[in-house]
């Protein structure tokens, strides 16, 4: 099983948990699991088209999928996918 | 019993003496080892390139660190080459040094050859008392000192990260600070923004920090920019600094400065805070990503809450506005290794950071290879990035 890093905006839709394990061989497969256990990251993740959303960057490790092969990216259990959404607070 | 004078020349007499000139050709050309033995005072006032400080106290103890191999060439100084002629009996006749030599009237004689000196002449006799925890590091010195003195630095928000970060700055002397805010002083915010203070709430903010800043360091010039960046005025104001410090708490605002920023190449030191998370980039325009290369576009409302809605931990603000002071320091002195490329992650509650590359984006629409230079007649036709983040999810 593949680690997965959630954002805090997203904890709200995994019970909480700042990690969760998802299995399958490829980045599209583990977030795809993901979705499938926690259906609240779903929206959030992906577009109706199947692509991962334009504002949700992921890395496998210290890697943005967008420089490997995306989606189609292959993981091994000892991989960990870190979902990041941009945040803007600062100033208030 | 011998007197002083005469304990000297018994010294001088048992050890390798060496005249300016030659001492600088070993250091320079043979690779000798310098070791300032004066105290760090006088090492504040003046010293020599690439010498080493260790005061008389401390030189027993620091020269095995300094010089590991007792062979080496140690050339030692002082100030008229007496406290250096002491050290050198030491190390050569008690600690085993083999090669070791005092060099002869000390600094002074080395002036007077009119051999290159680092002269702290940039600083007052204040300065130098109030930046001598920063001149003793060897990284930075009175050089980066003089730099930092003469820094610009705008900070975009005087909140959460700007706050504290404002206020480290302003006590390691960036010359110039200036701060942009359109907001007051809340009760709310004194959790974390220190540089405020409970008899200030309604105040503005950029006031308040301007009244902790002088208070706390006099050589800073704080110039307020009460308002919010606008795309009327964003590059009038961003012109006359020369590193931007984005702590702003909206996306327009961060897309804004990011395109502004690469279109006059100024870097941006980027954080941004949210309950008890934060992330931190350096920005350099064409040197590494931009902003837009990171987040090409805004995440829709619903997983953009902002801190006033979701909390933020105060400390770990401060953790944040303080790595971004880190990197302002780096990129004024120009030293160490800035975040470029790199995306920090700081996790507070489990106290883990994480590392992630970022990389310029060749078809970025601001720093990309294809990217148009926006034409001088369209200096500040931004789009309307107010509605661009208004509300509807974008989608891929």
């Amino acid at each position: 099983m593949t680690t997965v890093k959630i954002p805090p905006v997203l904890r709200s839709q995994t019970g909480g948990d700042a990690e969760v394990s998802a299995g399958g061989s490829t980045v599209g497969d583990v977030l795809r699991g993901l979705a499938e256990t926690h259906p609240g990251t779903r929206a959030q993740l992906f577009a109706e088209s199947g692509e991962l959303n334009r504002y949700v960057n992921v890395y496998l490790n210290d890697e943005d999928v967008r420089v490997l092969d995306g989606l189609e990216t292959p993981v091994s259990d000892s991989d960990t996918v870190v979902i990041l959404p941009a945040m803007a607070g600062g100033a208030r | 019993m011998a007197t002083v004078a005469e304990s000297i020349e018994q010294v001088k007499g048992r050890i390798e003496e060496i005249d300016p000139a030659r001492a600088r050709q070993e250091i320079e050309r043979d690779g000798a080892l310098l070791v300032d033995v004066r105290e760090p005072y006088e090492w504040d006032e003046a010293h020599l390139a690439g010498a080493k400080l260790a005061p008389m106290a401390t030189v027993r103890d620091r020269i095995a660190e300094l010089a590991p191999d007792h062979s080496r060439r140690v050339i030692l100084l002082c100030r008229v080459g007496n406290r250096s002629a002491r050290a050198a009996d030491t190390l050569g006749a008690e600690l085993g040094y083999e090669n070791v030599a005092s060099i002869a009237g000390g600094i002074e004689a080395w002036r007077d050859a009119g051999l290159p000196v680092i002269e702290a002449e940039g600083l007052t006799p204040e300065q130098r008392m109030r930046y001598s925890r920063h001149t003793l590091l060897p990284e930075v010195g009175v050089e980066g000192q003089l730099k930092l003195l003469d820094a610009k630095v705008l900070l975009i928000g005087a909140g959460g990260l700007g706050a504290p970060s404002a206020f480290y700055l302003a006590a390691a002397g960036i010359g110039t600070l200036g701060l942009v805010d359109d907001d007051v002083v809340d009760e709310s915010n004194l959790q974390r923004q220190v540089i405020h203070n409970t008899e200030r709430v309604g105040m503005p903010k950029t006031e308040s920090a301007r009244m902790s800043i002088e208070a706390l360091n006099p050589d800073v010039e704080v110039v307020e920019h009460r308002g919010r960046l606008g795309p009327d005025n964003i590059l009038d104001i961003i012109s006359g600094y020369d590193i931007l410090v984005d702590g702003a708490d909206n996306f327009p605002t961060r897309y804004l400065l990011n395109d502004a920023a690469v279109r006059l190449r100024k870097p941006v030191v980027s954080a941004s805070i949210l309950a008890f998370d934060g992330q931190i980039s350096t920005f350099v325009p064409y040197e590494g990503p931009c902003y837009r290369c990171l987040y090409p576009v805004p995440p829709p409302p619903e997983l953009a809450p902002s801190c006033g809605a979701a909390g933020v931990l105060g400390v770990m603000a401060g953790v944040m506005g303080l790595l971004q002071a880190n990197e302002v320091i780096k990129l004024a002195a120009g030293i160490g290794e800035p975040l470029i490329g790199r995306l920090l992650l700081y996790d507070s509650l489990g106290t883990r950071f994480t590392e992630l590359k970022v990389k310029r984006d060749p078809d970025c629409p601001i720093c990309g290879d294809a990217a148009p230079e926006i034409p001088e007649s369209e200096l500040g036709k931004f789009p309307d990035y107010e509605a661009f983040c208004a509300g509807t999810p974008v989608g891929a």
